[in-house]
């Protein structure tokens, strides 16, 4: 169901790792769904949906994403089959082998864990999850060095519609106040410097990187005389996807849905190891 | 059950409505004449606020009945709850005291009243405070409209009860308060609040039925039916009318605001809290997390996994019967169902149950080590204090590396995730924070991944040594010591199991070890020359080598280390007789240890067929040549052959301008020595004031030793024993034979 997945796009996601889950089965959704919803109070008049969505996963040892939709009841008539959709999570994992090589069978790895909505709602499902399947949850943070990575790699791909700037986020150190620096690059400009840098295609590596990266660097000291690279880089923006260091993703083109989640996935599994 | 209502007595009536004549002063009340004397005075200072604990006292000791309007003691410590109470909240012992008193119907309804009003928590409420206050209420002692506030107050204040077991199983008498018209909106919202899948039963159905049918349909009695039907559904026939928005009246009362104004004033959520308010914190400082709680959950098995039918619970053998985790008390209940166990929901409640751990130890099953592993080393990650910016809650983090620890040291054996977590952590420690609680982890690391991560722990472990305390470097070596004979109690352990042990994880233990001891070796010697040879810190060097001294026999492995000079010279020249008699005890188990190998290797046992080195023994002899020649023969200048030994020309030591220098390190002359010598000459000679040590010798030399051995220097004795050869004993023997 691929609308399912384009469900992803535009929002603005919290990422989490997750632990393997223990005993987590799939038969048993409606189940879960059923006990979700006991634990989240008789009073509020919310649905939960458990759905296991195959589509979303990158390799075929990648267990199938799982998707939690808690939706509200319309306050119109009580046939009414408009449900307003209060909150969303996705447990997934795209391209995860590292993680699932040498699971034993009970566990279910599903190493990334994204959600949208109030906050309140992912402690409780988040809770339940935890008690139930003795699994660990933990706010995925983005090292400043990780998110150069995606800047580059991001401004590499090539997208059909108009693309947005590149922006690059900074914040700078010990100072009083504290002071947002935000760079932005005209996304043609970023993809000709990424094509002259880059060697190889299909293959990136940490020099590519650095010398993508200094090379903004040294054009914004020119402009400013300020060394970004003092500053610490928080966030990072381009037509694919936004990214900031405490976790927080947006995805803005559907083919690189995939992309986009294998690389958090392989930092989710980083944090877990 | 029937309740009493207490009638009011008239008398009663009027204190309580009297309040406001007490406030016009007009009465000659003779307490309040000698308030203000005492104010003028102003000695006491009668309107000084009253501490917590003062009022606390008060109302627990004050017997008998006061009035309100006479007693201006009462009022001042009233106020004093009160004021607290609103401002900060009170800390949980103040339950217990205040809700019985408020129960109770020692004092008027106003009192009681006005308590119960300012029982605002600060941080938690222990549940044996509920129950006190609820058996109160079941003697029906205090009035209808107190017993009415009591249920509206526990209703606010329910999430913040610590543990609520035993007031789940007060179900039943909640239940029972149904039948009160006034109490039952209030009680059915406690119900609400209380009821589990267990305590739907057909009676209580029935029931909520009946006063339906009596009173209509009410929407408080509607919540509870359709929470009813949520758990059964098969119970619960009649269909409940669509979704109402509240069920319940807003019954917080007066504590809503203040619980929210104190918690405001404390500028942080309570823990509690946590998952009902959004975090509002500035941009990339630490948020309060509703996920990674340092909390060790409480053993509960998880009926989640078991589907709909709660009766057929099925575990590993396929048996019908299993038993919950949760009533597991006694090692003896534990092994008659070793076999039908439910496991924990969440394997991190092992930690503090030690029947669990004994099932760890016996059962290999990896999806219980597993589970542990992902859940230590996520909490380890996340709450380390000096890995993680803006985490400050220290005193936490460190009780829950004390757990990690005891958890060790009953499992005798370390787990894999702490292990790594220190790998991560040492570079950034500081050496302070939570120390001894890292060392003991360091202790227990596993030789396995020992030999992964060990320099990663040896060059920052060296660099906090250099630079630290003399406690501290005392502390690592102590910790050392301890990951030394965990190693190899672990080995002998593995020799005895398995007859057939492979050659390559022996010999890998044996490099490991082997690393470890010049490891020490190394960082002792340094250690000695920063803090000038000190005893304290010898004494823990000398510890450690009495460990390695005895490895052969002892523990099986096959390996001899000897101190390198700087321990084993700065020990022989020491100053004190403790740090020589150790270091004698040391060189003789060396011996022992030799003389062992040599004896084994000649008999060609299967077992421990190993051969030291020539030059282990080369080594040895130097060092026994060094100390013969400087405790016994007085010939250490000369005879000493060890290149870092105490070799020296004549010509240089006359310079020292030291009369007798060939004999002034025997066990005679020794400094270490000296106190012994001085002593026996006093009491073999008591009138002669010159300590002329050249008297002892010959006969007097071997009643020296016997005074020696009979101070305890045992070390002294098994040595001289064992390396020294005395031509005057064997003549002795001989002639005895």
């Amino acid at each position: 169901n691929p609308q399912r997945v384009v469900s992803l796009l535009h929002k603005a996601w919290a990422l989490y790792s997750v632990t393997p889950l223990f005993r987590f089965s799939r038969a048993r959704l409606q189940n879960y769904a059923r006990l979700l919803r006991v634990q989240i109070g008789a009073e509020l008049d919310i649905k939960v949906v458990l759905s296991s969505v195959p589509d979303l996963r990158g390799s075929q040892q990648d267990q199938a994403a799982i998707l939690v939709e808690l939706s509200q009841r319309s306050q119109g008539s009580p046939r009414s089959s408009e449900d307003k959709l209060v909150w969303s999570g996705w447990f997934c994992s795209v391209c995860g082998d590292e993680l699932s090589e040498n699971m034993p069978e009970d566990f279910a790895c599903l190493p990334l864990f994204l959600t949208n909505g109030a906050e309140t709602y992912t402690a409780i499902v988040g809770n339940w999850f935890q008690k139930t399947f003795d699994c660990c949850f933990r706010r995925l943070s983005v090292s400043p060095l990780n998110l150069s990575w995606m800047a580059a790699m991001w401004t590499g791909c090539s997208v059909d519609k108009a693309a947005s700037a590149l922006e690059l986020v900074f914040s700078v150190p010990r100072l009083p106040h504290s002071l947002d620096i935000s760079y932005a690059i005209h996304p043609e400009d970023a993809k000709a410097l990424w094509d002259t840098v880059q060697t190889t295609p299909g293959e990136i590596t940490q020099e590519e990187v650095d010398v993508f990266m200094d090379c903004l660097y040294s054009h914004f000291h020119r402009h400013f005389k300020i060394h970004l690279s003092a500053a610490t880089l928080v966030k990072v923006s381009t037509s694919i996807a936004s990214l900031h260091c405490d976790g927080i993703l947006k995805i803005l083109q559907s083919q690189y849905i995939s992309g986009v989640l294998m690389l958090l996935t392989e930092l989710a599994i980083s944090q877990i190891k | 059950m029937q309740r009493r209502r207490i009638s009011m007595t008239p008398k009663h009536q009027k204190g309580q409505t009297d309040l406001s004549s007490w406030r016009k002063g007009g009465t000659t009340d003779p307490e309040k004449s000698l308030k203000i004397l005492q104010f003028a005075d102003g000695e006491k200072n009668e309107s000084q606020e009253v501490s917590l604990e003062q009022a606390l006292n008060y109302f627990a000791n004050e017997r008998g009945r006061v009035l309100l309007n006479k007693s201006s003691v009462l009022q001042k410590h009233l106020a004093a709850v009160e004021t607290i109470g609103l401002q900060q909240g009170l800390p949980p012992e103040g339950f217990e005291i205040l809700l019985s008193v408020a129960l109770s119907g020692r004092f008027v309804d106003a009192v009681n009243t006005r308590l119960l009003k300012s029982l605002i928590p600060a941080s938690e409420i222990p549940q044996s405070s509920v129950i006190t206050a609820v058996s109160w209420l079941c003697v029906s002692k205090c009035s209808d409209n107190v017993q009415l506030l009591f249920i509206k107050w526990l209703i606010t204040v329910f999430d913040f009860i610590d543990c609520k077991e035993q007031l789940r199983a007060l179900y039943g008498y909640f239940f029972s308060l149904l039948q009160d018209d006034r109490m039952c909106p209030y009680v059915s919202h406690l119900l609400y609040l209380l009821t589990r899948k267990e305590n739907v039963k057909p009676f209580r159905v029935r029931r909520l039925l009946d006063l339906q049918a009596k009173t209509g349909m009410q929407s408080h009695l509607q919540a509870l039916l359709s929470l009813y039907k949520l758990f059964r559904p098969e119970l619960v026939t009649i269909t409940l009318p669509g979704k109402m928005k509240t069920y319940f009246r807003n019954s917080d009362g007066p504590w809503k605001a203040a619980i929210n104004a104190v918690r405001q004033r404390k500028q942080q959520p309570s823990p509690l809290f946590q998952t009902l308010f959004l975090s509002t914190s500035q941009p990339r400082s630490r948020k309060r997390k509703w996920n990674v709680q340092l909390v060790i959950p409480a053993s509960s098995a998880n009926t989640n996994h078991l589907g709909g039918n709660r009766g057929k619970s099925l575990d590993l053998n396929c048996q019908k019967v299993s038993f919950p985790v949760e009533q597991l008390q006694t090692f003896p209940q534990f092994l008659q169902n070793i076999h039908q166990l439910e496991l924990p929901a969440q394997m991190a409640s092992v930690l503090t149950n030690p029947l669990l751990l004994h099932y760890m130890n016996c059962v290999k099953d990896e999806s219980i080590y597993l589970r542990l592993y992902y859940w230590m080393g996520q909490m380890l990650q996340e709450e380390c204090t000096w890995c993680v910016a803006d985490n400050s809650n220290e005193e936490e983090f460190k009780s829950f590396l004390e757990t990690i620890y005891k958890t060790e040291c009953f499992l005798q054996e370390g787990f894999c995730a702490s292990a790594e977590f220190l790998c991560n952590c040492l570079p950034l420690w500081d050496g302070c924070c939570c120390r001894s609680q890292i060392l003991g982890l360091v202790s227990w690391i596993p030789p396995s991944i020992f030999s992964e991560i060990g320099s990663q722990l040896y060059d920052p472990l060296a660099q906090l040594f250099f630079t630290s305390s003399l406690y501290f470097k005392c502390s690592v070596l102590e910790s050392l010591k301890e990951l030394l004979q965990n190693w190899l109690n672990c080995n002998a352990v593995h020799l005895e199991s398995e007859l057939n042990s492979s050659n390559t994880t022996l010999s890998g233990l044996v490099n490991l070890v082997a690393q470890l001891i010049h490891f020490v070796g190394w960082i002792s010697t340094a250690a000695l020359r920063l803090e000038h040879n000190s005893m304290f810190l010898m004494f823990f060097i000398l510890n450690f080598y009495e460990t390695v001294c005895d490895m052969y026999l002892e523990y099986k492995l096959p390996l001899l280390i000897l101190p390198p000079a700087g321990v084993f010279y700065t020990a022989l020249l020491s100053m004190d007789s403790v740090t020589l008699n150790q270091l004698c005890y040391i060189m003789y188990r060396y011996r022992t240890n030799l003389v062992a190998a040599k004896e084994n290797e000649r008999s060609k046992k299967k077992i421990l067929q190993f051969k030291f080195s020539n030059r282990t023994y080369q080594e040895y002899n130097q060092y026994i040549t060094a100390m013969v020649g400087c405790l016994w023969t007085s010939r250490v200048f000369q005879k000493d052959i060890h290149p870092q030994g105490l070799r020296m020309d004549d010509e240089l030591l006359e310079k020292t301008a030291v009369k007798e220098f060939k004999s002034s390190f025997n066990v005679v002359h020794h400094p270490a020595m000296m106190c012994y010598s001085v002593d026996f000459l006093k009491q073999a000679y008591p009138d002669d004031t010159t300590y002329n040590f050249k008297l002892i010798k010959g006969k007097k030399w071997d009643w020296y030793l016997q005074y020696l051995y009979a101070q305890g220097l045992n070390g002294l004795k098994v040595f001289i024993e064992s390396s020294i050869n005395r031509i005057s004993l064997r003549k002795a023997e001989n002639e005895e034979a």
